[in-house]
């Protein structure tokens, strides 16, 4: 999967999508309109990319494999 | 002969002793020494496995041992994996060989250098196979115990570090008889499910035995089969295992695997803040340009060209003013003292003057006398001097 797509919406989307805008606004090659657009899209991105992390708590859960060939996924006890 | 007995032919019962004994052992994995082996001139191997108490039979089949990594001897301790067979020609059983593996830190010190030499030689550990791990992961496959330190250990670093993550456990043994071939099922199915953008495969330390499982080439293969990269977190800092070589990326541990798979959150952070930061200041900047440029252009020459003209236009407007005054002045001064000389030139012939020059003006009634010819004898006239008048009769 090493060729696997970056998908949007995700994490690394974002914040991959941020790092442009702040290039693109660096650069200063934007007219004030696209600029001002830009800001706001970056400002959202960077929200939403705080948000997720501050997720607290880790998501485990174990993944078997039926006799039927269909996975499985289940909470997983521990603690 | 009772007949309630039921007679059945050798042929019969070895079938069913055939059956029985097969199904019951399809796989096990026998400890034991070997004696009496043979390599036959086939390729296929033939010993004995006995320890204090029993013997048994074993055949292991050329394909199979081919991929031996040391050659047995009599002696030598090993675990066979394999299933139980039964040769009716000669009413025997025995132990099918699939896998055989040295038990002793010697024969398995061997081993792994033979394998290691082996896949090496294949380009299984060449840096060019290695993947690149994703960045931001959302969703790790771990391959270990349910039960082991390494999951508590790996649990504790993604939550600290990076807990948005989602952890998708394949429970496994991580030694013992099995434990490779349940870790290379847990590779291969991860690989079917998918949905995961890493996976460790790992276990806490211990002996080389513990780890061997780690050593085994069926575990090295199908991490090299992985299409997802792969992270290998073997026991403590200097165990390396045979999967250490062929992972995308070796952890020393557990912990440094979890370390190795997630970003630092709170790094991340400060990023995410920097990048706000930047952004403002760029757009703080830009709109500080603008308004430098409109500033300047609202005091360029272009701009202000009508403002000057208007300016210009008042300037000559005042100086027009000016200039009219003056001319007016002028114009007056010059009149003035034409209307004054005219003014002299008009007293300078008044009657009055004339008269004083010693003229006298002749009048006959209210009419001035021009011609002698107007005057009789006899005509009363009067004469003005500048002095005054006198009354006159014409002779």
């Amino acid at each position: 999967m090493g060729t696997k797509k970056v998908q949007r919406g995700s994490f690394e989307h974002s914040l991959k999508r941020l790092e442009e805008i702040v290039e693109s606004l660096e650069e200063g090659k934007a007219s004030l309109d696209e600029a001002v657009g830009l800001y706001e899209e970056g400002i959202q991105l960077s929200k939403e990319c705080a948000e997720k992390l501050k997720a607290t708590e880790l998501k485990i859960r174990k993944l078997a494999k039926s006799a039927g060939g269909d996975f499985e996924v289940t909470d997983l006890d521990q603690e | 002969m009772p007949t309630e007995k039921q007679v059945i032919s050798v042929t019969d019962i070895t079938r069913q002793i055939k059956m029985s004994l097969e199904q019951r052992f399809p796989r096990v994995w026998i400890q034991g020494e070997i004696s009496n082996f043979k390599q036959h001139t086939s390729g296929h191997l033939y010993f004995t496995l006995k320890d204090e108490g029993a013997q048994i039979s074993a055949t292991m089949w050329r394909s199979r041992a081919a991929g031996l990594l040391f050659t047995p001897e009599d002696g030598m301790k090993v675990i066979a994996r394999g299933g139980i067979t039964v040769y009716p020609p000669r009413g025997s059983y025995q132990v099918d060989v699939e896998q055989l593996t040295p038990v002793g830190i010697g024969e398995l010190q061997l081993a792994f250098e033979r394998l290691k030499q082996k896949l090496a030689a294949e380009g299984l550990f060449d840096e060019g196979r290695k993947r690149p791990l994703p960045s931001f992961p959302e969703r790790i496959g771990i391959i270990t115990s349910e039960t082991g330190a390494a999951l508590q250990d790996m649990r504790t670093v993604l939550s600290r570090r990076f807990p948005c993550v989602t952890v998708l456990l394949m429970p496994v043994r991580v030694q013992g008889a099995g434990a490779s071939d349940e870790i290379a099922q847990a590779l291969k199915e991860l690989n079917q499910y998918r949905n995961v953008d890493v996976i460790i495969v790992g276990r806490g330390g211990g002996s080389l035995e513990d780890l061997w499982a780690f050593n085994e080439e069926v575990v090295a293969r199908a991490i090299a089969a992985s299409e997802i990269p792969v992270v290998s977190a073997v026991g403590h800092e200097i165990d390396f295992t045979i999967a250490d070589f062929v992972a995308d990326l070796r952890a020393p541990t557990p912990s440094a695997a979890a370390e190795l798979v997630v970003p630092d959150r709170l790094e991340l952070l400060e990023v995410i803040r920097n990048n706000e930061y930047t952004m403002r200041q760029a757009l703080a900047q830009m709109i500080t340009a603008k308004r430098e440029r409109v500033r300047s252009l609202v005091s360029s020459y272009a701009l202000n060209r009508p403002r000057d003209l208007i300016r210009e236009f008042v300037q000559r407007i005042d100086e027009l003013q000016r200039s009219i005054g003056t001319n007016f002045a002028h114009r007056y001064e010059r009149m003035a003292q034409d209307v004054e000389s005219l003014g002299k030139r008009l007293i300078a012939v008044s009657p009055g003057n004339i008269l004083k020059r010693g003229y006298a003006i002749v009048r006959k009634g209210d009419a001035i006398v021009t011609h002698a010819k107007e005057l009789r004898p006899k005509d009363e006239t009067v004469i003005e001097f500048q002095d005054g008048k006198v009354e006159t009769q014409v002779k």
